[in-house]
């Protein structure tokens, strides 16, 4: 089956190619993400930066004397869709590079295509270590789990001085098991118990029955590294369960939507995130002021990352003086201290950005800045 | 033991949400032996018809158990109309085909709301308003009894109670049990068939409608796709009760919620789907006319 999809689109591609060859005056870079689905603001918010900056690039130039071109794809929280959305961007597009996804699930599914095809990919903030491992031609410009874990243990044992853990993570999510365990990890270290380790499956509308069982080991705090329909949810039913201890979590949180779904449950909780809208860096203050104008809301993190992914890789071709992969993966490797909307992004061997943290509050209907934290 | 009986009543909750979408899976099986696969969309149809009602027709108004009602009764009238169209279009020309016609028309029909759903209401999940003013009541010993649960236990109890006097006190019952006894017989002795079954399915998409707003007060997430698994639980709750049977279907349906919240808040979340078909195989192997189902002997 997956060969036919390959000889097909193959064929397509020969089919097109007379339209759209590499002599072209465009470069073609594509996206894919979840603009659909419980993760919709993800996609969206992601694309909607990457936009932004394709826009920047092209008023001051373009690239290599050519105008940049967005193919942009929804694969409405798939991972067989990320997969397929991608062998349709290199395929059949002819992109010179992709930027995508935000959940690690996702990214692990298309990762092994771009790698097969050697077209690099970048995703903007997928946060499992194992992204990057799938190949030389995967990198991402934000942090991982294991840092992002530490952070969050540490706050709250550290400056929230809370000594027992409950743990409530996605089964199916690589992004949740794996940030729960990092988490973990450094809090047993410092000294902190885990009381309980529930799960649920994403999808999922009733959690009641695994919070009457935390609620019964009466922990300081729940952590939830979840996305955001699942955490809004989660905190409701929390609160109606009669649990009042802090909730915290990762960068998954991120959305307007957890406000809107959560509503006052998610009010006091702290999660880690890649960047703060308080952050007065010129590089941020300007991103939030263009990206207002074109889009009339304020960006969350994701929008930044996607920004910083698309002006990472435009950057490298810069640099590379060519849009072929092997080049372009090259430069991309050696990006340096780069002065990004996320932070200051240097790409390690690993192909992972190190860049500090933020831990974030909900208060009100924004996200406060807590504190910053360097790896 | 607090924790157990936390357990019991988050399952209880549970378990008649999935009472409401039974009963209509029973009462269109037991009228006309057909398993309307589509009744869990129409149960998703019936949420999202309460969530535009209260988004545009009554945007401003206060959460009571008024508004409450007025969106249940929107949102039974207005799943009752594609329960009408549905039957008319889909099921009223099949009726003397084969029965497997009927049954692929009906998993037919599920996937085009499914998928027209998608179309009209959007992929992305959206977020049921509170309608209900909550309160959480500490009944002692820490455990929680929610308002909202309560409301949903009792608005299920009274509508099922209308359904059994339905079916069970008036001459339109009877009518219905005659159909479900022998449609041919029926038709001889002067019962409009066609007038019975389309009330049939009027009844059984009203409640599936009112199944769906419910369940939005409870769970507020829905999306197109929301009637799939509650769909699937509510017909094997019928099927555990005895499909064709009223009170079966309530009892397999509360069953069927009880064991689930043990199995998530006992065991894990991630066998909680499973455990719903193991069910279904044990009651299938060991009495396969369901709990209170009634063995039938097929003449030839």
């Amino acid at each position: 089956m997956k060969s036919m999809i390959t000889v097909m689109l193959t064929f397509m591609m020969l089919l097109l190619g007379a339209c759209q060859n590499k002599g072209s005056d465009k470069i073609v870079i594509g996206n894919f993400g979840s603009m659909t689905g419980a993760e919709a603001t993800f996609g969206i918010s992601t694309k909607q930066g990457i936009e932004l900056a394709v826009e920047e690039y092209n008023k001051a130039g373009g690239l290599l004397g050519k105008q940049i071109e967005l193919k942009a794809y929804d694969n409405q929280g798939k991972p067989e869709e990320a997969r397929l959305s991608v062998e349709k961007l290199i395929n059949v597009d002819n992109v010179v590079a992709v930027i995508g996804e935000v959940a690690s699930t996702r990214s692990l599914a298309a990762a092994p295509v771009a790698q097969q095809y050697k077209v690099p990919m970048i995703s903007p903030s997928s946060t499992n270590p194992l992204v990057t491992q799938k190949g030389d031609y995967i990198f991402r410009v934000c942090f991982i789990d294991p840092f992002q874990g530490e952070v969050m243990a540490k706050f709250a044992f550290n400056s929230l001085k809370l000594k027992k853990a409950a743990i409530l993570r996605d089964s199916k999510s690589d992004y949740s098991m794996g940030l729960a365990n990092y988490f973990i990890k450094t809090f047993e270290s410092l000294g902190g118990t885990v009381v309980a380790d529930e799960k649920f499956v994403s999808g999922d509308v009733d959690f009641k029955a695994q919070l009457t069982s935390l609620k019964n080991k009466s922990p300081d705090f729940i952590f939830i590294p979840g996305y955001y329909t699942e955490v809004g949810l989660i905190a409701r039913q929390a609160r109606e369960a009669g649990i009042k201890v802090p909730m915290l979590g990762g960068d998954g949180w991120d959305s307007d939507k957890l406000l809107e779904i959560g509503g006052k449950a998610v009010e006091g909780s702290y999660f880690s995130n890649h960047y703060t809208v308080e952050d007065p860096r010129p590089e941020v203050q300007n991103f939030i002021k263009n990206y207002h104008t074109k889009f009339g809301i304020n960006p969350d993190a994701l929008a930044a990352s996607g920004y910083d992914a698309a002006r990472v890789l435009f950057e490298a071709i810069t640099r590379a003086g060519s849009i072929e992969g092997a080049k372009v993966r090259d430069a991309l490797a050696a990006t340096k201290d780069f002065n990004g909307a996320t932070g200051i992004i240097t790409i390690n061997e690993q192909r992972d950005a190190t860049k500090s943290a933020v831990v974030l509050q909900v208060v009100g209907k924004v996200f406060k800045f807590v504190e910053s934290v360097r790896p | 033991m607090n924790e157990f009986i936390q357990h019991t009543i988050n399952g209880l909750a549970l378990g008649s949400i999935y009472a409401l979408v039974a009963l209509g899976y029973t009462m269109v099986f037991g009228v006309l032996q057909l398993i309307n696969f589509a009744h869990g969309d129409i149960f998703m149809v019936g949420s999202f018809i309460g969530l535009y009602f209260i988004r545009y027709a009554i945007p401003n108004a206060e959460p009571s158990i008024f508004t409450a009602i007025m969106v249940i009764i929107a949102a039974m009238i207005g799943s009752a109309i594609v329960g009408v169209i549905i039957e008319k279009f889909a099921y009223r020309p099949l009726r003397k085909a084969p029965r497997i016609n009927i049954l692929i028309t009906a998993i037919g029909v599920s996937l085009f709301l499914e998928y027209g759903g998608q179309l009209v209401f959007g992929a992305s999940p959206q977020f049921f308003p509170d309608i209900l003013p909550r309160r959480l009541i500490d009944v002692g010993g820490d455990i929680i009894l929610d308002s909202n649960q309560l409301t949903i236990f009792v608005m299920s109890f009274v509508l099922m109670q209308i359904l059994s006097f339905l079916v069970f006190k008036t001459q339109f019952g009877r009518s219905m049990r005659a159909i479900s006894h022998s449609l041919e017989t029926a038709n001889l002795i002067g019962i409009n068939v066609n007038k019975v079954i389309l009330i049939t399915f009027i009844i059984g998409s009203a409640l599936a409608g009112a199944a769906g707003v419910l369940y939005g007060v409870a769970y507020p997430k829905i999306d197109p796709l929301l009637g799939l698994l509650p769909g699937l639980k509510a017909f094997i709750a019928a099927v555990l009760g005895g499909i064709g049977n009223i009170t079966g279907a309530v009892i397999g349906a509360i069953i069927l919620g009880l064991s689930e919240t043990y199995v998530a808040g006992y065991l894990s979340s991630t066998y909680r789907d499973a455990l719903a078909f193991v069910i279904l195989i044990i009651v299938l192997l060991v009495r396969p006319g369901g709990l209170l189902g009634s063995k039938k002997i097929e003449k030839v």
